[in-house]
């Protein structure tokens, strides 16, 4: 084996950055001492333990999520004076047990996300190719469409949506995946332009692929990477999109529990039941983060090269 | 043109060809200034079995002339024919069946291969293409191209990464070779490779040659690596072919004061042997404003007032040897 | 050739460079010993992986991250040791006293800034020269690499010049603080064969005008036969052969000479198959004991598998690490 010669030093290795400055201890933690690899396990089992939520809710949940027991209502989590083992988080205005509704919330989360990122995902990855590919007027036409998606206020388009179609599922996930295939189409497209200039394509077209086995053969299988990443790191932005759009009541309607709408809910009361706002918060806040870390990892394992995403 | 008689059409022939490309500026309404003449009334033909060396510096149109070839790109003006049928403008079946017939080596070996697809199957692409067979068939056939090329069979589930540089050229080559093609360009082959790689890669090459009456044109910049296997040489310089002729007779009798500097360049592997050294003066200037007359006259250490007036053509000087020079009327 | 008769000015003895890796230890330059002489132009040729790059980088100390690090050797410039230097130090060598030019063009100049400004940075850091007569250094600096319209190259970014141009640009700065050494990796491999030969014309002129050393990295011994007063090969980590240019062409002593001669395709004589070396380089995880090239050498034999050959001498100031030399 030969060593390639460098002429230029490599750039330092990039420090982990946190979405949330405050919690910078994380990333640190999880450099390690060692030159080891450095492998994400906190926010790996927090994503582990949230998607088992949303997987097992049923056999997890002590209580129903939405029966109501008024008699019960705003109960403070155990360890706070009043709160008890019964519910260990407590419980919402309505005595619906907040661990619960967590447990059955991750899964609304979790199938919006899913659901939203293959489908806004999937768009722009095809469009991203194809613009990329074809260049000229196509790609003309589809960059100004971009462009049409980035300037449109997204939420305002979103509430649009519900107002016209009514809330639910399908709506949501449509208002989102409109929200995400834009920037996807956009660094897909940047990779697929520098992909052409590489060798193997004009050879392909050489060898005799026609257009549509080079996109799908040749360049989609080297633009996969990139598509991987952009995934976990815009799991995040979706999970925050669907909570807010809860939150502004234009998401899933009650009383089906998900994060945002747990957050909302609490709002006029964050003083005396904190913890009906804040233990969706620290929820959401625990799952981005985890999942921007890991989607940061990933990339880097990946390749480094993607560093600017 | 090409040297002495040929037995009927010859296997590929170039006829008058040029590509311009339009030079604009401007992001709205698009103004072109001019235009950028890569290759301007290119001619030479090439018979079967035969090599012939495109030479020249960048920018004097070898590289595009080798993509109007493969039809990657189409023509201004001119025509390529392959036995005698024009190439450009087919579509369908008879693309397919020109992809088949012409084939290419590019001279990277990194950018060459598709790093996510296992070396079987890029050799096997043009192949699956085609439906030549079914999949024992091709596998069969992948396995003879890898034995041909210097490489185990084994390998042919192996990945780009885990190959040398000089390896990964040969795969490009079995590549080509898949569909039993009658012209493979051979664009820099072996210019990416290491001194003692780039041996291997030339003795393989005639190999393969000898074997499979296959021709070759050879787009390259090194006069040696040229010498070595191209019966015919064509020079080129800004879009032009200047000089033209057998390998041994233009090595032997260097006429075109282009090709005289551009031998003199040559360093000569060894320190006591200094020929006239011919030292151009200035840049080759830009293909989107060619110099009047005679494209090389600005350079030339042997201008006259005529050649900047007047582009000579092509004349020949010995049978088969052409010069477009005017010292040669002179 | 150029008179080479000057002081030794860059003594490097023993260097070793290794790369740490998690896999193992890649010995990558393992004891390469040379010197330069003021006026010298010595050629350092070798095929990819063999070392020569990275020993050009530990002269200038500027190994790439990620585990390379010089263990072993001196590298005495002007009888000071710089592997002793520290960081801060280093950067006023570098550039004053040794100084590099590398194969790309492309890279080596900052697309975003204009020419004229990287050459008066460049030649702000030696002289501390007031802002106007930095402009007309930076003029005359032009003028001596032979571009021509200097006034008006000055302001022109990288991005317009072409490559012939860019290379006398970065060659302009590598000279601009006078070095004594300069260390040129692969400098024309990029370039056309007409403007590389412009190019080495240009080097040898200044060369001899400032008396500097030059190591001249590449691969072409053409070039080598241009450019050089001596020549070193070398071949997996270690220089094998090392001689006056006439002489090491003349009589090339090591196998490895030999076969990388005789494999390039030539101007004259017959055009027949080229000669070629038969299997791989070690790999610099795992060298054998013995010589590096015995694997793949015609003549091996067994005490060549068995111990690492000496130098040794084969003709004026020639020398090759073959134990077929002992008969000499």
């Amino acid at each position: 084996m030969s060593i390639p010669a460098s002429a230029s030093p490599k750039p330092a290795t990039e420090t982990l950055r946190p979405a949330i400055p405050a919690l910078a201890w994380i990333p640190r933690l999880l450099r390690g001492r060692s030159r080891r690899r450095r492998v994400p396990w906190i926010p790996i089992c927090i994503i582990v333990v949230m998607v088992s939520m949303a997987l097992f809710a049923p056999l997890l949940a002590p209580y129903s999520p939405i029966d109501q027991t008024l008699r019960d209502k705003l109960i403070p989590p155990f360890w706070v004076a009043g709160g008890g083992v019964d519910h260990i988080l407590g419980t919402d205005a309505f005595g619906r047990d907040m661990l619960s509704r967590l447990i059955y919330g991750a899964r609304v989360s979790l199938i919006v996300a899913a659901l939203a990122l293959t489908a806004g995902g999937g768009v722009g990855l095809v469009i991203g190719i194809v613009s990329g590919y074809f260049g000229g007027a196509v790609d003309n036409a589809l960059m100004r469409l971009v462009d049409a998606a980035f300037t449109f206020p997204a939420i305002l388009f979103a509430l649009l949506l519900a107002v016209t179609m009514g809330q639910g599922l399908g709506t949501l996930v449509l208002a989102i995946s409109l929200l995400l295939w834009a920037s996807f189409a956009r660094v897909i497209r940047g990779e697929v332009l520098s992909l052409k200039q590489r060798d193997f394509v004009a050879l392909a077209k050489v060898r005799g692929c026609s257009s549509a086995r080079i996109m799908l053969t040749h360049i989609l299988p080297n633009v996969l990477n990139t598509f991987m990443v952009l995934v976990t790191l815009n799991i995040g932005v979706v999970i925050i999109a669907e909570a807010s759009l809860s939150f502004l009541g234009a998401g899933i309607p009650p009383p089906t529990p998900t994060w945002g709408l747990m957050v909302s809910d609490g709002r006029g009361r964050i003083a005396e039941a904190w913890w009906v706002s804040l233990i969706p918060g620290i929820a959401i806040t625990l799952l981005v983060l985890s999942v921007n870390v890991f989607g940061d990892w990933l990339r880097d394992r990946l390749d480094p090269r993607l560093r600017q995403l | 043109m090409s040297g002495g008689e040929f037995h009927g059409k010859p296997l590929l022939q170039v006829e008058h060809l040029r590509k311009y490309y339009p030079f604009t500026k401007g992001v709205l309404l698009a103004k072109t200034l001019g235009q950028v003449k890569a290759v301007d009334d290119v001619s030479f033909a090439i018979e079967a079995g035969e090599t012939l060396g495109l030479v020249g510096e960048s920018g004097c149109g070898k590289t595009t002339t080798s993509k109007l070839i493969l039809n990657l790109e189409e023509p201004s003006d001119g025509r390529v024919l392959l036995h005698g049928k024009p190439i450009h403008g087919l579509a369908g079946a008879a693309l397919r069946e020109y992809r088949a017939r012409v084939q290419a080596v590019f001279q990277d070996p990194w950018s060459s291969l598709n790093p996510r697809m296992t070396i079987g199957r890029t050799i096997a692409e043009s192949l699956i293409v085609t439906g030549w067979g079914n999949r024992a068939a091709i596998a069969e056939r992948v396995g003879e191209l890898l034995d041909q090329v210097g490489l185990r069979r084994d390998q042919i589930t192996q990945y780009p990464h885990e190959f040398s540089g000089g390896q990964r050229q040969r795969i490009a080559l079995a590549s080509a070779l898949a569909s039993q093609p009658q012209l493979i360009v051979l664009d820099e082959p072996v210019s990416a490779l290491d001194v003692s790689i780039r041996a291997q890669m030339m003795n393989l090459l005639k190999d393969i040659q000898a074997r499979s009456n296959v021709a070759y044109l050879l787009v390259a910049h090194d006069l040696a690596t040229v010498r070595h296997m191209a019966d015919y040489t064509a020079v080129m310089y800004l879009g032009k072919i200047v000089e033209y002729g057998p390998t041994q007779a233009l090595f032997d009798n260097v006429t075109h004061p282009y090709t005289k500097a551009l031998f003199s360049a040559v360093l000569p592997p060894r320190p006591d042997r200094r020929e006239e050294e011919i030292v151009l003066a200035g840049e080759v200037p830009s293909p989107l404003n060619p110099p009047s007359g005679c494209r090389f006259h600005t350079r030339c250490p042997f201008a006259m007032a005529q050649c900047s007036r007047e582009e000579p053509p092509l004349r020949e000087l010995a049978p088969g040897h052409l010069a477009a020079c005017h010292l040669l009327t002179a | 050739m150029t008179d080479a008769n000057g002081d030794i000015v860059l003594d490097v003895r023993e260097l070793q460079t290794h790369f740490f890796l998690r896999r193992g230890i890649v010995k990558a330059v393992d004891g390469v010993s040379f010197s330069l002489r003021r006026g010298e132009v010595l050629g350092l040729v070798g095929e990819s992986g063999c070392g020569k790059s990275l020993t050009a980088l530990s002269l200038m100390r500027l190994l790439p991250k990620g585990g390379a690090r010089t263990i072993h050797g001196q590298v005495l410039l002007n009888g000071d040791d710089i592997l002793t230097r520290t960081p801060r130090e280093m950067r006023e060598i570098r550039g004053r006293e040794i100084s590099m030019i590398l194969q790309d063009p492309q890279t080596s100049l900052n697309p975003v800034f204009t020419i004229g400004d990287q050459l008066r940075e460049a030649i702000f850091r030696r002289s501390r020269a007031r802002h106007r007569d930095l402009m007309r250094e930076a003029i005359d600096a032009l003028r001596r690499v032979d571009i021509s319209a200097p006034e008006q190259r000055i302001g022109q970014f990288p991005h317009q010049m072409s490559g012939g141009m860019k290379q006398r640009v970065v060659g302009a700065i590598a000279i601009s603080g006078h070095p004594q050494v300069l260390i040129a990796d692969e400098p024309t491999t990029a370039l056309d064969v007409t403007i590389q030969l412009q190019y080495l014309k240009l080097l040898k002129r200044l060369q001899q005008e400032t008396g500097m050393a030059i190591l001249f990295i590449t691969h072409d011994f053409g070039v080598v036969a241009r450019m050089c007063d001596r020549v070193a090969v070398m071949y997996a980590g270690r220089i094998v052969e090392c001689g006056p240019v006439a002489e090491v062409f003349d009589n090339p002593s090591h196998p490895y000479t030999q076969a990388l001669i005789a494999s390039v395709p030539k101007m004259t004589g017959s055009t027949a198959r080229l000669y070629t070396i038969e299997g791989q380089p070690p790999s610099l995880m795992d060298l054998p004991v013995g010589c590096r090239f015995a694997a793949r050498c015609p003549h091996a034999e067994e005490r060549c598998e068995s111990a690492y050959p000496p130098s040794f001498t084969v003709g004026a100031a020639h020398t090759a690490d073959c134990w077929r030399m002992t008969a000499r």
